[in-house]
């Protein structure tokens, strides 16, 4: 119990629009504990990011629960939340959006300790650079701005600010998906290092299968603002059971000229998120659906820790290699 | 170039393109010799800033100049020297014989035209056809790339991201290309609905016949989709061949290098070996191999002169000291 770093219970998000609301994020749980790893994949629009911020407060919840610590954090004044920021942050997606270009590299990582004041200039100026040095960045880039730098360099900075004020947990929103392959390496590698000098906790939100394999303990898997599978990474890659989940990861491109092509072509594309039916929301797409779909789906732990929101995930397993 | 010759579509030679800016002159592509085959798919692979997208566009003649300027070279397509022809004689070859996907579908269309009207333009500027005819055409390329042909009134907006991307690829193919380019065509997608358009863009390739240069970052993609590949760094072709070769007996120490940057799904890794260092600057790129800085093999002698292409195993060519020599 003490362990636990974040806990989030049926935890909702939803958006007023014109036409009716819009589940974005639809009694979501789960826990992640300390130093470990959560990955969050789904496709666009599936409620990822508005997880993510949601958990930080960036957006306010519709309902639910969440809870850091062991602490109740769901709705916290200005003064709490002022405090609960620096030990949860954020690395956001863009290396090129979310900097300030009027900002020069260590006005960029310095801004936090400012804030957060209680220490002299001249002590947060030696901070920055300690930051700089912990994530690869060279001194002699201190004065430089944002468009002088590569992705790569730009999302170091990003890593730097959001570490600049010692958090315990870190919202990862797509940290890598701008960046090539040989750079996002280095990235995710120093993510990891960082994850493991400071004992940090992720969240890790990605569209990338392969990636989120690699970085990530559990796995949790969003469609339309529900989650439908979740479990441990390898455990999810060997038998991914909801019929979602499985076409996903037959989707990926795989890198080797001899690996079996065996592709499960998805029919149709993601349906609106604004007042869904009752029921399952992959139904329409899913080649097993059937009458009973349309009834409301549970989570159900099918093995140890491995959560399966589809009443034939049962069924399917057995299916695998006809798939 | 390999044993079992194909009918020759295009061949770039020496090709040389450079941007000239008030500071410097970058040099985007460096004497890029490449081939394609009737029939063929060839990947073009690298990463931001290689140059992979210059010499798409250099083929069809539409980099901006200035500050783009072709500076060497030949390209010539059915036998013929593209850069040596007229403005007007070039007009009627795009979007007639080579056509061009582009990476971002959402500003690839007009948002205040509708679908149809869009793709019944680029048939009838190349094609003597009535009004009714044409808009034919039209609907029936719609539903070839799986879109309702009730829908070709309706305007990009009221499409998604996948579905826009469709119309892009029936636009492109409308008028039967003989060579299609396609710059990164499912970047901007969902895995999900990228399987579904690289599953129709192969099957409409082999049902009418089109040649075509894949250009992407996406290694996982030429596996799937290519006959062979070229891996393209810092305006060079570093290492060439066909998809199963290049993937199995890669040979340039670059090439090697992106492979293992790779999550793999089927892996055990616990730490990504990526490739140090950055690309180096196009403005001021090193003397010799220009991989040299980061390359954990580099020698004395790769610093002196440029690298040699040296036909690595057969039909396998790799632009490295090394290549042929020890095993890596």
């Amino acid at each position: 119990m003490t362990d636990i770093s974040l806990e989030v219970r049926n935890l909702k998000k939803y958006f007023n629009t014109p036409k009716g609301y819009l589940h974005a994020v639809d009694n979501v749980n789960f826990s992640i504990q300390t130093g470990k790893t959560l990955g969050v994949v789904g496709e666009s629009g599936c409620g990822k990011s508005t997880l993510g911020r949601v958990v930080l407060h960036l957006l306010d919840s519709t309902d639910g629960q969440i809870l850091f610590h062991g602490e109740d954090v769901t709705h916290v004044d200005k003064a709490k939340l002022r405090t609960l920021r620096e030990d949860m942050q954020i690395i956001f997606q863009d290396p090129y959006s979310s900097l300030n270009p009027r900002m020069s590299v260590s006005e960029i990582i310095m801004e936090p300790l400012l804030l957060k004041g209680g220490i002299s200039r001249a002590e947060m100026y030696k901070e920055t650079k300690r930051l700089m040095d912990t994530v690869g960045l060279a001194e002699r880039l201190e004065n430089s701005y944002p468009h002088e730098l590569d992705g790569g360099r730009r999302q170091r900075i990003g890593i730097a600010r959001a570490l600049a004020l010692n958090p315990k947990f870190i919202v990862c929103d797509e940290p890598v998906s701008a960046l090539d392959v040989s750079i996002q390496a280095q990235v995710l590698n120093l993510m990891l290092d960082l994850q493991e000098e400071r004992g940090l906790t992720y969240l890790f939100i990605t569209h990338d299968l392969s990636v989120v394999k690699y970085f990530s303990d559990d796995i949790m898997v969003m469609y339309l603002g529900q989650v439908v599978e979740k479990a441990p990474s390898d455990e999810l890659f060997a038998s991914p059971s909801h019929p979602y989940t499985k076409a996903l990861l037959s989707a990926i491109p795989v890198p080797d000229v001899h690996a079996p092509r065996n592709r499960i072509l998805l029919k149709g594309e993601i349906t609106s998120p604004i007042n869904p039916k009752p029921g399952c929301r992959f139904a329409a797409r899913c080649p097993y659906a059937s009458e009973e779909c349309h009834r409301e789906q549970q989570l159900v732990e099918i093995r140890k820790n491995h959560y399966v929101a589809c009443q034939k995930a049962e069924e399917l397993m057995d299916k695998k290699e006809k798939l | 170039m390999s044993g079992q010759k194909k009918e020759e579509l295009l061949k770039i030679e020496d090709l040389v393109v450079e941007y000239d800016t008030d500071e410097a002159v970058v040099k985007a592509v460096n004497h890029v010799n490449l081939q394609l085959g009737k029939g063929e798919t060839l990947g073009l692979v690298g990463e931001t800033g290689a140059g992979k997208t210059t010499i798409a566009k250099a083929i069809l003649r539409i980099l901006p100049d200035p500050p783009a300027k072709v500076r060497g070279g030949r390209i010539y397509f059915d036998g013929e020297d593209m850069l040596k022809l007229s403005e007007g004689k070039m007009r009627k070859i795009r979007g007639n014989k080579i056509a061009m996907i582009f990476q971002d579908p959402m500003t690839a269309l007009n948002p205040i035209e509708t679908v149809g009207k869009q793709i019944a333009e680029a048939i009838s500027l190349h094609e003597k056809l009535s009004k009714a005819e044409v808009e034919k055409r039209a609907v029936d390329m719609l539903e070839m790339v799986g879109i309702p042909g009730e829908r070709y009134s309706e305007y990009p907006h009221q499409f998604s991201g996948g579905m826009k991307q469709r119309v892009v690829i029936a636009m492109a193919l409308a008028c039967r290309p003989e060579l299609l380019l396609a710059d990164e065509p499912t970047t901007a997608l969902d895995v999900t609905i990228q399987a579904q358009v690289l599953d129709m863009m192969d099957s409409l390739k082999e049902k009418l016949d089109t040649s075509m240069i894949l250009i992407t970052h996406d290694l996982g993609i030429v596996a799937g989709m290519c006959d062979r590949v070229a891996v393209v760094y810092a305006g060079e072709i570093v290492e060439q061949g066909t998809t199963e070769e290049v993937f199995d007996h890669a040979g340039h120490p670059y090439t090697v290098g992106l492979f293992n940057s790779l999550p793999r799904l089927n892996g055990t890794e616990k730490r990504l070996k990526p490739i140090d260092g950055l690309m180096p600057d196009p403005t001021n790129l090193p003397e010799g191999c220009k991989f040299r800085e980061r390359c954990p093999f580099a020698k004395d002698e790769c610093g002196k002169k440029d690298p040699e292409i040296k036909e690595f195993r057969p039909g396998h060519f790799v632009k490295c000291v090394r290549a042929g020599g020890e095993e890596r």
